[in-house]
């Protein structure tokens, strides 16, 4: 009932669940064995600069359009004219629509 | 009972669009009254759903004449054609109804929250269950001119509910190219179908599907619908009003809208494989189909990277899965004709593929309604002012993760499941496609890290200190989701037997569906 089979390969979510347990158990187990001995809301728990003051929270924070920037940078060439298809104008959305049932229809008369 | 799961296909449609009419009237009367209304007529519909898909599954397929002194009375006497409205529902149908119901049902009790502080609600459920009827049409008819009719009214309401915040100008703006985006492949339809009835005398799909010649003018109608569909559907390279309706759109709209794209995936699949059957070239269009579904894939979750925009990023990735589905589906018509590939490989493809899209429907409409929280919340839909959520509303985090790993096709979520299937089969029909499709699902994971990274984590915002979590109601819909997804990804191959293989089997019988309503 779980189990999904495909030819000779079968997926079980039941057993990989057992599995992922199995491993959390253990990782928790390792966990607890680490120091126990800090005290919280003290220096040892505070974000340590070299000794600076650390900046407010908002820079702390990445903000989403950094995040990626050098996949987005290494692809540049593609994406940039991706991007300047999008143009969000209604018009355009319907011009590329003319144009795929035309290339369509030709496929279709030229293949079968 | 008997008698229900007879009149239930009229039913299933007639009840929601009795329940339009009524709701501006009961809310004159009491709000609580009209609420109630809305969610009893969502959940009848979605029982009678269930009560005839047994049946279906039981029994095979289910038609109801309108007009006929007997529902399943197909022909009338002294006739040869059927003449009357048919509705035709089979496992692909019905399969495809069992989805809709769960969005809209969640997507209503979302709205009771969500649209509390919003003036004219009467308008807007009246608008809902409008849509919800027109979509449940679309799906239950056995008739070309009234999948067009139907098309029409989900359309108008949809396009209605996007715009329906006029204070927001870029609603307007979305709800306006939704309807013209809707309107103009309705018209592509339309001509489809003038070009059908001129040729053949007919509307009726099944009919039409045993004299369909495949003519000059049936390949003229067959790029229009197959490209009209696409268009609705969102796939790339039409794919460029999906992120500027559905960011804008309410989050319970955008669920739905979601859904009712979806249908349009199953109207080119009914066009496809119901009505051309194999008179068609099934390589050539099965190759169409699976071109768009890799520029989808690929368009879809590349474009998605790019987004500091919530719902522009979740519907860009709805735009992606999409193409996992037209791939997989796509695969299994290019070996239509041939048996041996159809059995080893293609009813798998089919089945994967049909999998994905409730599952799609599921993780992305908790994806929609999560980001709904947020700008419920937070008054804002841009990642770049977020951070820090998760320490005030955990639950939503933790709901939100649920579906972006769903999305992501994580272990042992349910979207893993079908695209482990997808994968599996569409590699044995060519393996760049199968490793494109991987690549993908590694994008899609990281698209979402950098969601649930910028909203969710860090340390909370001194303007965010305040914020409180999902009210209950949104919660709720949002569990019920969840649950299903759970559900679905720890009994996979439940779901593949009961109800995505017989949706495929349903597809792949044209013979089967021709029958139930010519005879023979």
């Amino acid at each position: 009932m779980a189990a999904l089979e495909f030819g000779l390969d079968f997926w079980n979510p039941i057993v990989w669940v057992i599995v992922f347990l199995v491993l959390i158990a253990g990782a928790y187990l390792l966990r607890s064995r680490g120091q126990k001995k800090y005290k919280k809301g003290t220096a040892q728990t505070q974000i340590f600069l070299s000794g600076e003051e650390p900046p407010p929270v908002e820079q702390r924070h990445i903000k989403a359009h950094n995040i990626y920037w050098g996949f987005l940078q290494a692809l540049k060439g593609y994406y940039d004219p991706t991007v300047k298809a999008h143009t969000g104008i209604i018009n355009d959305y319907m011009i590329w629509f003319t144009a795929i049932v035309t290339a369509t229809a030709v496929i279709l008369f030229i293949v079968g | 009972m008997d008698k229900l799961i007879t009149h239930s296909p009229i039913l299933i449609i007639a009840i929601p669009l009795l329940a339009a009419f009524l709701t501006p009237l009961i809310s004159r009367v009491n709000q609580k009254a009209r609420d109630v209304l809305v969610i009893t007529t969502l959940a009848l519909a979605g029982f009678l759903v269930i009560i005839l898909a047994r049946d279906i599954y039981a029994n095979g397929i289910h038609i109801y004449t309108l007009g006929a002194s007997s529902p399943t009375l197909a022909i009338p006497e002294q006739y040869m054609v059927p003449m009357r409205i048919i509705l035709e529902v089979d496992a692909m149908s019905i399969f495809m109804c069992i989805i809709w119901a769960t969005v809209s049902l969640a997507a209503g009790i979302y709205s009771l929250s969500f649209m509390k502080e919003e003036t004219g609600r009467d308008r807007f459920y009246t608008l809902l269950l409008l849509m919800v009827g027109g979509v449940f049409g679309m799906m239950l008819t056995g008739d070309l001119f009234n999948l067009f009719v139907f098309l029409e009214i989900s359309a108008i309401s949809g396009g209605a509910l996007v715009a329906f915040r006029t204070r927001f100008t870029d609603a307007v703006e979305g709800g306006l190219k939704y309807i013209i985006i809707s309107t103009v492949g309705a018209l592509m339809v339309l001509f489809a179908i003038g070009i059908f009835y001129a040729q053949y005398n007919l509307l009726n799909i099944a009919a039409l599907g045993q004299v369909i010649q495949y003519t000059m003018l049936d390949k003229v109608a067959l790029a229009f619908l197959v490209i009209a569909f696409a268009m609705k559907l969102g796939s790339v390279p039409l794919h460029m009003w999906v992120p500027d309706t559905y960011a804008v759109a309410p989050a319970n709209i955008t669920a739905m809208l979601l859904v009712s794209s979806q249908i349009c995936m199953y109207a080119l699949f009914r066009t496809c494989f119901s009505l051309y059957g194999v008179t068609l070239n099934t390589a050539t269009v099965g190759w169409i189909v699976i071109i768009l579904g890799m520029l989808s894939m690929f368009v879809g979750v590349t474009m998605a990277v790019l987004q500091t925009d919530i719902k522009r990023l979740i519907a860009y990735n709805c735009i992606c899965e999409s193409g996992y589905i037209l791939l997989a589906v796509g695969v299994g018509l290019a070996v239509l004709g041939q048996p041996a590939a159809l059995d080893t490989y293609g009813i798998a493809a089919m089945s994967g593929g049909i999998f994905h899209m409730i599952n799609h429907a599921l993780f992305e409409g908790l994806l929609f309604l999560a980001a709904g929280v947020l700008f419920y919340r937070v008054g804002t839909r841009n990642l770049n002012e977020m951070g820090g959520l998760a320490h005030n509303m955990k639950f939503t985090a933790i709901l939100f993760l649920l579906g972006a790993l769903a999305s992501s096709g994580i272990p042992p979520f349910n979207g893993f499941a079908s695209k482990l299937l997808i994968y599996e089969s569409v590699y044995q029909f060519n393996p760049i496609l199968a490793i494109i499709g991987i690549i993908v699902s590694i994008i899609t994971l990281a698209i979402f890290v950098k969601a649930f990274f910028s909203a969710f984590t860090g340390q909370v915002l001194p303007k965010y200190k305040d914020v409180r979590e999902a009210p209950k109601l949104m919660m709720l819909s949002m569990i019920i989701l969840s649950i299903i997804i759970v559900f679905f990804g720890l009994f996979p191959g439940l779901i593949v037997d009961w109800l995505a293989h017989p949706a495929a089997d349903a597809l792949i019988n044209q013979a089967e569906y021709i029958s139930a309503v010519v005879g023979g």
